[in-house]
């Protein structure tokens, strides 16, 4: 099987600081895997170096064969590595409509068009209303993304991935600051993802994690320090000490 | 899993053309007003369009993709100095020399693009008022080719299609630059809203998820540079034909500054805007400096600070959140 994403022996400091130490880990084709670790434990540098927003200070990225370290962010999201954020990041002030027909006219190629009209294009517009309907956004399609609730806008984030069409998809804690009641339309639009791409997910909510994963990658000090089944991680001691703490115990006891 | 079902958002109900013929029939209706009812103004109103020009272009960079610049006099002094230049040496055909200014002006558009657009932020601006003060400067040295402080005069063009002459009291140049306005205007409203325009203003919202979703931002932002260059020279081009002098003055920092401060009147980030601001800002100097010699600049200053309290977005944002609510009240009912 191919990998579709595979990190080399990645360092990441920041002057002294290592934030990342020697990183390496594959994931294929189908793969579901959550990415754990105590708050500063180096998640969201790990998603920046993936994504080429920061330069590893060594070690390698791949992706199918491929080196990308030194491409640049469009480059890789042409190559189909595609993010989403842990602090949502939209254009604020365009439609929810706008948002995801922006991805899609991006990865078509035709944004370089100067006087047809954008939104409404009739391949374009099938498209995002799909995704929307499929999310639950239909209604909200032509509301300014500035005025909706934040859970709302978590799911935007989803439908921008979504309409990359990515190959490998990196959710950064997709369900921070989800109300409770949303958070289901968060799993449930997760669980839905084609089932051939590669999704690496940062999440906190360890309920989330154990019905999302069948591999759970644990982070701690910018190391990785445990890989297996989720099941594994709960019962591994160094892990239960490093990060899990009370809950692996609390899930034993149940 | 439970079976989602899809329903498909409805289409919004619009009609095809429709914002491009209320743009045109607006500004013809607005220059017929000019034409008929201030016959003795008509020189003063086609100044004013060449300087929508300029607006227009400025709104294309900053109101649509954020771009900070002191420095935007630099496209429409070039495309004047072009076309004067032209008209001088030889080439007299109105339309001819337009399309001279517009050269001019997309080349030194995507120059200007090319070096401002690299930066963010404030040494974005600094730049951009390093590239108009170059160009100032140049402009005031090559004095053997565009007349140094003394200006480029003796620029007589010819008949407008071969047919209209350009009459004393500016009635051709007036029509001729309303028209060509009207053109300009409608292929910008189309521009705006096309994949490349929507981008720009994706770019400008946020330029980090840009490039998430794969967009190389720098040249975009040029080729942004280019059609506002191209929109600028225009402007630079119809002045140099209708008052038939290019001073320094159309390179000018001032000039730059001037249609800053008449974009963030109007509402930085519409068309609208762009024009209300120019209209209305250099009609109220056009009154207040006939009225007052001594103090118009005070009155124009007190008018911005109360603009800038009251409107901060620019007088065009209040008539849009109307002109939606009035929409959404509307689509309830």
């Amino acid at each position: 099987m191919t990998n579709l994403l595979e990190a080399r022996g990645v360092s990441c400091s920041f002057g002294g600081l290592h934030v990342t130490r020697d990183v390496n880990f594959k994931l294929t084709a189908g793969d579901r895997v959550a990415l754990i670790g105590p708050n500063g434990a180096g998640k969201t540098t790990l998603v920046n170096l993936i994504t080429g927003d920061i330069a590893p200070s060594e070690g390698q990225f791949f992706m199918g064969g491929d080196e990308i370290t030194g491409l640049s962010i469009p480059d890789r999201v042409r190559r189909g590595l595609v993010r989403t954020f842990q602090t949502t990041r939209l254009f604020a002030n365009l439609t929810v409509a706008d948002n995801v027909a922006l991805a899609i006219m991006q990865r078509k190629r035709i944004t370089r068009r100067f006087f047809s009209s954008s939104t409404e294009l009739p391949e374009v517009r099938a498209e995002w209303s799909e995704i929307l309907s499929h999310l639950g956004l239909a209604k909200l399609a032509y509301r300014k993304v500035v005025e909706l609730a934040y859970g709302q806008q978590r799911l935007i984030e989803l439908a921008i991935g979504l309409a990359l069409h990515p190959k490998v998809l990196l959710l950064d804690e997709p369900a921070a600051g989800v109300p409770h009641d949303e958070a289901p339309k968060i799993l449930e639009a997760i669980n839905r993802l084609p089932s051939d791409i590669a999704v690496l997910m940062i999440e906190h909510d360890m309920d989330l994690v154990f019905k999302f994963a069948r591999r759970v990658l644990v982070l701690a000090a910018g190391r990785l320090i445990f890989e297996g089944s989720p099941d594994e991680v709960t019962a591994d001691h160094e892990v239960r000490r490093a990060y899990l703490g009370s809950y692996a115990d609390a899930r034993r006891a149940t | 899993m439970s079976e989602i079902v899809v329903t498909h958002v409805p289409h919004k109900r619009s009609i095809p053309f429709g914002q491009e013929a209320v743009g045109a029939l607006s500004i013809i209706a607005l220059g017929a007003i000019g034409y008929f009812l201030y016959p003795d103004d008509l020189a003063f109103l086609t100044r004013l369009i060449g300087i929508a020009f300029l607006v227009l272009s400025l709104d294309l960079v900053t109101g649509y993709c954020g771009v900070a610049t002191l420095g935007h006099a630099a496209q429409f002094g070039v495309g004047a100095y072009a076309a004067g230049i032209a008209c001088v040496r030889g080439i007299t055909d109105p339309v001819a020399l337009l399309a001279v200014g517009v050269f001019a002006g997309t080349i030194m558009g995507l120059i200007s693009g090319a070096l401002i657009t690299r930066f963010r932020g404030l040494p974005q601006l600094v730049l951009s008022i390093a590239v108009g003060q170059l160009v100032a400067a140049l402009a005031n040295k090559l004095s053997w080719l565009t007349g140094g402080s003394d200006g480029l005069s003796g620029i007589t063009p010819g008949k407008v299609f071969g047919i209209f002459n350009f009459d004393m009291y500016s009635r051709t140049a007036f029509l001729f630059s309303l028209g060509v306005l009207v053109i300009v205007f409608v292929l910008l409203q189309r521009f705006v809203r096309s994949p490349f325009g929507l981008m720009c203003r994706g770019i400008k919202d946020d330029d980090l998820r840009a490039r998430m979703i794969g967009v190389s931002i720098y040249p975009r932002l040029v080729v942004m540079y280019g059609v506002a260059g191209a929109v600028a020279g225009i402007g630079g081009a119809l002045t140099a034909i209708s008052t038939g002098v290019v001073g320094l003055d159309s390179v000018s920092f001032e000039r730059s500054a001037e249609v800053l401060v008449m974009l963030v009147l109007g509402g930085a980030g519409h068309l609208w805007g762009a024009l209300a601001g120019t209209v209305i800002f250099m009609i109220f100097e056009h009154i207040v400096a006939a009225a007052n010699p001594f103090h118009w600049m005070t009155l124009v200053g007190l008018l911005l600070i109360l603009i800038v309290v009251f409107a901060p977005r620019g007088l065009i944002e209040p008539v849009l959140s109307l002109a939606s609510r009035f929409k959404r009240k509307g689509e309830a009912a």
